[in-house]
This record gives C-alpha cells, sequence and structure tokens, in this order.
C-alpha cells in the first residue's frame, strides 16, 4: 500500500488551493449570488489578460529571473492593436503584430541578459521604460477600437449552461496556460528552465542547452506580455498608454502566491493560474462587501503575499 | 620618442575603463545638448538673495531622487533591494500633511515639527520593518519589499482617505521651495546627508562593513561582522532617507497624493545606482556614482522638456540612455572595446618601426 505522502514542493499550491476554498465558502455565507457560475465565468473573464502575463511570468521566475516590463508590453501591444486598427490595417495583420511586439522585446531582454550579462531586473527595467515611451510615441491619448471584427471577435461570448458564460479572451488565455503546462512539463525546454532555475552552473555542466532556453523563457515571457496586451485590447475595447501601470507586479504577486519560489526551481504554472484567481477573488470580495474602499484591494494582496512569502520561507527552513 | 605617446594612451584607457567614464560623458552630452539648444542653459543669475538658472532647477529637483538613491545604494551593496521607497515616499508625505490639516494652527512651527517628526518615525519604523523581514526571516529583499510597495499605496489611501489632501503651511512649504544662502533648502539637505553619508562610509567603518556583507556575508559573519545588524541598518537608513523624500516632494506640490506620491521613485533610484556603476549583485559601491546617475537622471528629464518634446515620453530616453550605459559597462562589450584599444596601439607602434 502506498503511504500517502505530499510532495514538498506541492505544499504552497496546496496552501493556495486552501485560501481559495477558504475565500469561496466566507464569500458564498456573506452573499448570495457569489458561489455562482457566473460569477466565476465574470471572473475569469475580468483577469483573462492577467493569467497571459502571470504564465509567462512563471517561466522567467521559475528560471530565477524576472520581467518587470510585461505591464508596460501589454499596454504597448494594447495601443498597437488600437492604432492599427484605426488606421484601417486588416485584422489578420494586425493580431499577429500585436504579439509580435511582446515577443520582439522579449527576445531583446533575453540576449540583453544572456549576452550582455546585464542583470533580468535592469534589462527588463529598461524595456519597461521603453515601452512606456513609445506607447506615448504612437498616442497619447486613449483609442478606442470600433472595428466591427475584433468587436465580434471580443464580444463574442460562449455560454456554458448555468449562466457560466466565458469570452473569447477567456479561451484564448486558457489555451495559453494548457500550452505553457505542455512546455514546462513535457518538453526538453521546460526541464531546461527547471535546472537553471535549481542551478546554472550544474545547468551548464549537464551539457543543457541553457544559453537558448533562457533567451527563449524571455521570449515567453514577451510574447505572453504581447498577447495579454491583446486580451486586454478586446477586454477594455481600447488602447490607453497608461494601462497596465503596476500591472508587472499583480503578475509576480500571482506567480509567488501560486507557489512558485523567486528563487526559481520550484513551483507550477497551474498554480499561477490559481494566484490568479486569488488575487482576482479578492477584488470580487471587496466589490460585494459594498462599503469597503478599494484601496483596501492593495493592503489585503500585500497582507496575503507577506503570509504566503513567510509560509514559504519555513517550508524551505524545515527542508534544509 | 614613443613613450608620451604610450603615457597619453595608457592615460586615456585608464579613464575610458574607469566606472565613471561613461556616466560622465552622458552627463556632458545632456548639458552640450541642452546648451546648444538653449545658450543660457549654464547661466546663473542673482535674484533677491537667491541663485538661479536650469543648473539650479536640475539641483532642486535632482534633491528628492538623490536621497532615496543614497539609501538604495546601501541596500544594493548588502546584495539587497528596496522596492518599497515609491510607497514610503507616500506614507510620509500623506502622514505629515494629513497631520498639518488636522491641527488647528497650520501656520506654526510647533505643528510642522511634530508632523514631521511622526512622518520619518513611521517611515523609520517601515525600514526596520523591511528590514527584520530581509535580516531576520531571511526572505528575498525582492519579494519582502515588493509586500510594502503594494500595500504601502493602500496606506497610504487609508491616510488620507482616497483624497488628495492639500493644505497651506508656510514652514513647512519652506522645506520645499525655500531657500537658504542662497541655494535651494532641498538641496542643502540632499548635499548634506550625502556628506554625511560620506563620511560615515569612507571615514568611518561603516562602508567597509557594508562591503564586507555584499561580498560575502558568510565570510563576513565568521570575520566577526554583524551582518544582521549592518543589513537591518541600511534598510532603515533607506526608510528615513524615503521619508525624508517625501517631505522635500509633497512640500513642493503641498499635495498629498497617495497614488501617485513618489511613483516610479523606486526604478528612477535604482537606475541611478545602476548607472554610477554599483552592481546589483552587490559590494563594492561607489557614492560619488550614485550621485552621477541623479544628475544623467534629472538632467535626462529637464533635456527633454527643454528640446521641446513631450514630458511623457520620457521613459523612452531615460530607457536608451540606461541601455547604452549598461551596453558599454558590460565585460564583453568592454573586453571588446580595449581589445580594440590594443589592436590600434600595436598597428601605430608597429606602423611607427616600420617608417623608421
Amino acid at each position: 500500500m502506498r503511504r500517502l505522502s505530499i510532495d514538498s514542493s506541492r505544499l504552497p499550491v496546496i496552501g493556495t488551493l486552501a485560501v481559495l476554498a477558504i475565500m469561496l465558502v466566507v464569500g458564498g455565507v456573506r452573499y448570495s449570488n457569489f458561489l455562482t457560475l457566473r460569477n466565476f465565468g465574470n471572473l475569469l473573464i475580468n483577469n483573462s489578460f492577467l493569467i497571459a502575463l502571470a504564465v509567462g511570468m512563471t517561466f522567467v521566475i521559475l528560471m530565477g529571473g524576472i520581467d518587470l516590463s510585461v505591464g508596460a508590453v501589454l499596454a504597448l501591444s494594447g495601443i498597437v492593436v488600437a492604432a492599427m486598427l484605426r488606421d484601417g490595417f486588416p485584422i489578420a495583420i494586425v493580431l499577429p503584430i500585436a504579439i509580435l511586439v511582446g515577443t520582439v522585446f522579449g527576445l531583446m531582454h533575453g540576449l540583453l541578459i544572456h549576452y550582455f550579462k546585464i542583470q533580468p531586473f535592469i534589462a527588463t527595467l529598461a524595456g519597461m521604460f521603453l515601452a512606456r515611451g513609445l506607447c506615448f510615441v504612437i498616442a497619447p491619448e486613449s483609442i478606442a477600437i470600433n472595428e466591427p471584427g475584433f468587436a465580434a471577435l471580443a464580444g463574442q461570448s460562449f455560454a456554458l449552461g448555468g449562466g457560466f458564460r466565458i469570452t473569447t479572451a477567456v479561451i484564448i488565455a486558457l489555451v495559453v496556460l494548457a500550452i505553457a503546462f505542455y512546455l514546462l512539463h513535457y518538453t526538453r525546454f521546460g526541464r531546461t528552465v527547471y535546472a537553471i532555475g535549481g542551478g546554472e552552473q550544474s545547468a551548464v555542466m549537464m551539457g543543457l542547452p541553457v544559453a537558448r532556453s533562457k533567451v527563449l523563457a524571455y521570449v515567453v515571457s514577451g510574447t505572453c506580455a504581447g498577447l495579454g496586451g491583446l486580451l486586454f485590447a478586446m477586454f477594455s475595447r481600447s488602447g490607453y498608454a497608461l494601462t497596465g501601470v503596476g500591472m508587472e507586479l499583480d503578475a509576480i504577486a500571482a506567480v509567488v502566491v501560486g507557489g512558485t519560489l523567486l528563487t526559481g526551481g520550484s513551483g507550477f504554472v497551474l498554480g499561477s493560474l490559481l494566484g490568479v484567481l486569488v488575487l482576482g477573488l479578492i477584488q470580487t470580495i471587496i466589490t460585494f462587501e459594498g462599503t469597503l474602499s478599494s484601496w483596501w484591494t492593495k493592503i489585503v494582496i500585500g497582507a496575503l503575499l507577506l503570509v504566503f512569502v513567510v509560509l514559504q520561507r519555513a517550508l524551505a527552513r524545515r527542508n534544509e | 620618442m614613443t613613450e608620451p605617446h604610450l603615457e597619453r594612451g595608457s592615460i586615456v584607457s585608464r579613464a575610458v575603463s574607469h566606472n565613471l567614464f561613461w556616466p560622465i560623458v552622458a552627463l556632458l552630452a545632456l548639458i552640450a545638448a541642452n546648451t546648444i539648444r538653449r545658450p543660457n542653459f549654464l547661466s546663473i543669475t542673482i535674484m533677491d538673495g537667491h541663485l538661479f538658472g536650469s543648473l539650479i532647477d536640475i539641483m532642486r529637483s535632482a534633491s528628492p531622487l538623490l536621497l532615496v538613491a543614497l539609501g538604495m545604494t546601501l541596500v544594493i551593496a548588502t546584495r539587497g533591494i528596496d522596492l518599497s521607497v515609491g510607497s514610503m515616499i507616500a506614507i510620509s508625505g500623506a502622514l505629515a500633511l494629513s497631520y498639518i490639516q488636522a491641527s488647528p494652527s497650520p501656520n506654526s512651527i510647533t505643528t510642522v515639527v511634530p508632523a514631521v517628526l511622526i512622518a520619518l518615525a513611521v517611515c523609520l519604523l517601515l525600514g526596520a520593518w523591511n528590514g527584520f523581514m530581509v535580516s531576520v526571516l531571511g526572505i528575498q529583499p525582492i519579494i519582502a519589499t515588493l509586500i510594502l510597495m503594494m500595500a504601502g499605496r493602500g496606506i497610504a489611501m487609508l491616510i488620507t482617505g482616497g483624497f488628495i489632501t492639500t493644505v497651506n503651511s508656510t514652514p513647512y512649504k519652506a522645506l520645499g521651495s525655500g531657500w537658504f544662502l542662497g541655494l535651494p533648502i532641498p538641496s542643502w539637505i540632499a548635499g548634506l546627508t550625502l556628506v554625511a553619508v560620506l563620511l560615515l562610509c569612507r571615514w568611518g567603518a561603516l562602508g567597509m562593513l557594508v562591503e564586507a556583507v555584499g561580498i560575502n556575508p558568510a565570510a563576513a559573519r565568521l570575520a566577526g561582522v554583524r551582518s544582521r545588524v549592518i543589513i537591518w541598518t541600511v534598510y532603515i537608513v533607506a526608510g528615513l532617507f524615503a521619508g525624508i523624500a517625501g517631505i522635500l516632494l509633497s512640500a513642493d506640490t503641498m499635495a498629498a497624493d497617495a497614488n501617485n506620491a513618489g511613483l516610479f521613485y523606486e526604478l528612477d533610484a535604482i537606475l541611478a545606482v545602476v548607472i554610477g556603476g554599483t552592481s546589483l549583485a552587490g559590494g563594492k559601491f561607489s557614492l560619488s556614482g550614485t550621485f552621477v546617475g541623479v544628475l544623467v537622471i534629472a538632467t535626462l528629464s529637464r533635456t527633454v522638456t527643454i528640446l521641446g518634446i513631450s514630458p511623457l515620453i520620457t521613459p523612452l530616453f531615460k530607457a536608451l540612455v540606461v541601455i547604452l550605459v549598461m551596453l558599454l559597462q558590460s565585460p564583453v562589450v568592454r573586453e571588446k572595446l580595449e581589445a580594440m584599444g590594443r589592436r590600434r596601439r600595436r598597428n601605430r607602434a608597429t606602423g611607427e618601426a616600420v617608417s623608421a
């Protein structure tokens, strides 16, 4: 008979699940209409772009790096979509270009970090400033998206019974999540990402393709941010240079709350989805509460982050 | 015959390989660009016993950033990072202005002094909290300070009640826009702080201890350095300096905006430190480098306005300067540049030998 044992790297994710369950129960008891499929659908709809960002961020953090540019790249990609559609480019050209914007940024980060040995923090910080500046070069004002094809695509919603309704953006985000799950757990690239996070020197000595994988992980993160911009444009039907300020922090928080260690090497991309859902639920509960001001969201997320980080630290100490 | 040549070559190459060479070149280039655009850029006039001019403006606007960057330099030297300084700026301004607003006599010095002291004390405590997380709990600095960075703006909102607090208080306003002996008061505060930190670090032992912790914490501990106390100290200092910066910034605008006060200050400060040649990997740090870095960033913002470019695009130029300076300082490019210099010298030497 197999003893029921829990892998210690899974403990943080189980913690996240527990928090999620507690929040659902508390919300369900306190508010009517909280534990409904409609509400859960809305949770996914309101956070589809954050799922994309968190998925990309997971690759980078698993490797022991960080990507501070994702919020700004999201804004840039959104503005590219809005500006190109306004100027009459066909949608079949606009969508790939919006995602490519992110890919190019990711590639730039990867090359700066790997070949010029610039620290990830600084390289992606420069990328963040670059993207934000480019946003204002393209359009300092908000651009509404009225293109009928895009509006139809974004407005398309799929009712799955019981009031559960999701949009195209949610489906895209979940497909990205599935691809990331496959990449991380079933490919050489994924295993190399974990190995680099565990120790870059050892990964090099094992003969793993460290250089390629490192650059590729930043490309994945950039591409996800570009895609996130597209999803945000679908969500808000506009492009604006100041969207996504501080969103990189939400993405990092989601990944950490989702059980990935910031030192790299341990974590799961599905955990990041749970992290996004937890952050989204905090927002939902504060909205349902009605009397609480919006800034409590920030304080609660900070407190939750604190609890998770301290718990992870305690776990790490126990394993030492 | 060839000796003076070599001598000069070696001086040039030594200057080029100096840590501050490229940052100073960037600063001079910015100043040159401004002077070409506005020939009176460098001129300083005296009006009512105060000095006026673009350079003085830059000195004033750079003061809060210099304070934050000084604290950041020490933190980075211990292999840490402090992302929460921007939020602490917001909290400090919110506390001081809310206290003054609630008091019956906002213009009295007996209101302003406690307001400033309360704000600074709270920032000191927040810094101590960061230090506790990093040094005692052993949490990575980036995530430990990320918590306060996220929650801090919420706390500042809580203090101001979600409004932008505005008050009128002459003594408080003087902290941000007053003059003393012809120079802006913020510049005095930041300048004196720079001198104090320089003395503590370079004449006192603090600098050596901080570097010891940054280079190898374990070895430092074995050598009898109390790493934990040192790490704790630098985060407290960073919190305090961010608090002072928050006072200066809020006194300049006389408004506490919890959402936007000190926004991106942590990033600008980190950029200034890195441009100044201090590595994010910790260890050796350069306070004079940080000073130059702060001047580069402050002058850059000014340049963008003078050149008539929308200030919204400033981040773009910041990014370009950072990428350029970082590339030139990166080991790969440095080696290439040095190899190129060597080859040119060798070519010249062989050329002279042939012609002789």
